[in-house]
């Protein structure tokens, strides 16, 4: 699903080269739940943000569900990314003057499906989360899990093969935060390959395999992936 | 997506009304103001007859001094002497023609409550009307009988018509002119060119004429012009001495139907002076000329530098305006970096976003201009109630209602390229993490 081979990113300016990664391989099949964990600093974030083709990377190969994202321009990536990936953010990021139908429908319009079947994916998706009723709520009406809950239905709305979390219960109590993994949980069940980046051990011996990234590289990986993986032969390893 | 982004751009006006209410009242205010001076401007010096101004004609002829000319650097005199508009409508060489001047008048009206009032007239020719088409409510013009006759009769404006009865009916009944009855075979219905274009002698925005008599009948009955009369020689005593003299007094206009008609018309002009020339008269070079309506408006300065730099100053206001939308727009833009970040990370193109952020600057240059067209309308009529002599021209018409909101818009999108390039380069990762 993700593969990256000897991938680095350097961020030069006048002064001075600061590499956020370095020799960075990693490969994650389809289906699997990883959690990405490393002190701050470490270069977790910029992975994630390159995974999800939000920026660009200095060398080394990319591939995303086979597609090689090199040489890709701007609308490319865009496309790409609306396509197959679905992003869910520590600060929930829904826009607060739209109502929960609108929020979920932002990666849909520009997907250019039909009225009826954005309508459909919305209900669905809002329904998973168990928002149903509350579509024409805006934002602020709601607890901090029912909004990483809406920015959960709208990461899954297109039906991306790939989900990126950024430390999706960051910014919410135990009670909520264990909501929101379990929902995760279930969307993996269902098939839907998840990459989180997490703080919380707690949180990542929840998923298959974890890999550990200090100053741009990984140091550590489960060579194995656990047995939650729902499909038989989907196994992750670091390349 | 259209239709998404006109939505989006209305819900992110909503959302901080004030900024929205400074971005459109600034480019309301700089439309109102460069639209009222261009209004008044573009009314100014837009062709006043335009189906057939081409084929409307002056006639000047420099009979004027060896010394000096009538206008530097080599003008000939706008108007023409009673000598030579006398001779040019003996020969009728034009398709159309006519000689005229301004006259004043007391009207004496039968009714005894209606005091006799001083009122402005012209005289001239039947072909006048045939020739600048005033639109007639009741009757018709003399005929060429009447002019050859010295007839007593008039054609009336639609406003003295209904002075005198009460806008009824009233070809048959006679108006007393300076002390004589005169019949009246015709009624104007409203009329008045932008620009008295016929007449530029004395303003070319005053009001049309009260009534017109035959150039003959005012001829016969010694009235003097009270226009512009310019003479560059004394005329000898009396009546008959002023007639023979070389002061220019009488507009003279000619209707030449094509190209080469005209070429004949100044031909025979030509000719003519050279008669002249031989009886001692015209002693500068040859300097006829036949200008059509709109050189005549250039010609005469219709429109006055000072409108020029009225309208320059005015639209350099705009500018300031646009900078000041500019500026806005790109605070507006920046505080709404994290949803541009969130849009691209959802996957939305850097040309999505420009299009949408585009029309967004684009719905505020049309209520801008919307504001600004009823800001332009408060405009003229200032102007109106400022400057009574621009009352034809201060009005908006449908030309300039479309491209205030042309402008409006053009004006917006263009105050809206930077700011929504400048949000198209956000990198949205950069934008994710601050959240």
């Amino acid at each position: 699903m993700l593969k990256m081979k000897h991938l680095s990113k350097v961020y030069r300016t006048h002064l001075i080269e600061t590499h956020a990664l370095r020799d960075f391989s990693i490969h994650v099949r389809e289906g699997e739940f990883v959690a990405v964990t490393g002190p701050s600093g470490s270069g977790k974030t910029t992975f994630l943000n390159i995974a999800g083709l939000l920026e660009e990377f200095s060398g080394g190969e990319f591939w995303v569900d086979g597609v090689d994202v090199r040489g890709m321009n701007d609308d490319q990536r865009s496309r790409l990314r609306n396509e197959k990936i679905g992003f869910i953010f520590q600060g929930f990021n829904l826009i607060p003057d739209l109502n929960l139908f609108d929020n979920v429908d932002v990666p849909l319009r520009y997907r250019g499906f039909s009225a009826a079947d954005r309508k459909r994916r919305i209900e669905e998706n809002l329904g998973r989360v168990g928002l149903a009723s509350r579509m024409k709520h805006y934002p602020a009406e709601l607890s901090g899990g029912q909004q990483q809950r809406v920015a959960i239905a709208r990461a899954l709305a297109g039906s991306p093969r790939l989900l990126l979390a950024d430390e999706p219960t960051g910014n919410l109590d135990s009670l909520m935060a264990r909501g929101v993994l379990e929902l995760l949980e279930e969307i993996n069940r269902q098939g839907t390959t998840i990459i989180m980046v997490t703080h919380d051990p707690e949180l990542a011996a929840r998923a298959h395999r974890n890999v550990h990234v200090i100053d741009g590289q990984v140091t550590d990986f489960d060579a194995e992936p656990q047995l939650r993986v729902p499909s038989g032969n989907a196994t992750a390893a670091v390349a | 997506m259209f239709y998404y982004y006109l939505q989006l751009g209305l819900h992110s006006l909503k959302r901080n009304p004030l900024l929205t209410a400074l971005m459109v009242f600034g480019i309301a205010l700089g439309i109102g103001t460069s639209m009222t001076s261009l209004t008044v401007f573009y009314l100014m010096g837009s062709d006043p007859i335009p189906w057939k101004s081409d084929k409307l004609h002056v006639v000047q002829m420099d009979n004027w001094s060896v010394e000096q000319p009538y206008r530097t650097p080599n003008e000939p005199p706008d108007q023409v002497t009673y000598l030579d508009a006398n001779a040019l409508m003996q020969a009728g060489k034009a398709d159309l023609q006519t000689a005229m001047f301004k006259l004043v008048w007391p009207l004496q009206p039968d009714n005894q409550d209606i005091k006799p009032f001083s009122s402005l007239g012209r005289a001239t020719y039947t072909d006048f009307f045939a020739m600048f088409e005033p639109p007639f409510k009741y009757g018709g013009p003399w005929d060429r009988a009447q002019d050859k006759d010295h007839g007593r009769v008039v054609v009336l404006s639609s406003a003295t018509n209904e002075k005198l009865f009460g806008g009824q009916d009233s070809s048959g009944k006679k108006v007393r002119l300076n002390e004589i009855d005169y019949t009246v075979v015709g009624v104007l219905d409203k009329w008045q060119p932008r620009v008295k274009f016929y007449d530029l002698t004395n303003g070319a925005f005053n009001d049309s004429e009260e009534y017109f008599v035959p150039f003959t009948t005012a001829i016969e009955l010694q009235t003097q012009a009270s226009g512009n009369n310019s003479c560059w020689d004394n005329p000898k005593p009396g009546w008959d001495g002023y007639l023979a003299s070389e002061c220019v007094w009488i507009q003279f206009w000619v209707q030449l139907n094509s190209t080469a008609r005209k070429d004949e018309y100044l031909s025979f002009l030509n000719n003519y002076v050279g008669e002249q020339k031989k009886l001692g008269r015209f002693p500068r070079a040859l300097n006829n000329r036949l200008p059509d309506v709109n050189e005549w408006i250039v010609d005469q300065g219709v429109v006055p530098s000072d409108a020029k730099i009225q309208v320059g100053l005015s639209f350099a206001f705009l500018i300031v305006c646009l900078v000041n939308t500019i500026g806005l727009l790109l605070a507006k833009f920046m505080r709404k970096s994290s949803e541009i970040g969130l849009r691209r990370a959802l996957g939305a193109t850097r040309g999505q976003l420009f299009s949408q952020h585009l029309i967004e600057a684009g719905v505020i240059g049309i209520s801008g201009g919307l504001i600004g067209l009823f800001l332009t309308w408060l405009g003229l009529m200032a102007v109106r109630s400022l400057y009574k002599d621009l009352n034809s021209v201060a009005h908006m018409d449908w030309f300039m209602v479309l491209t205030a909101i042309a402008l409006s818009v053009t004006a917006a999108v263009l105050a809206g390229l930077f700011p929504t390039w400048k949000a198209c380069q956000i990198t949205p990762a950069t934008q994710l993490k601050t959240q």
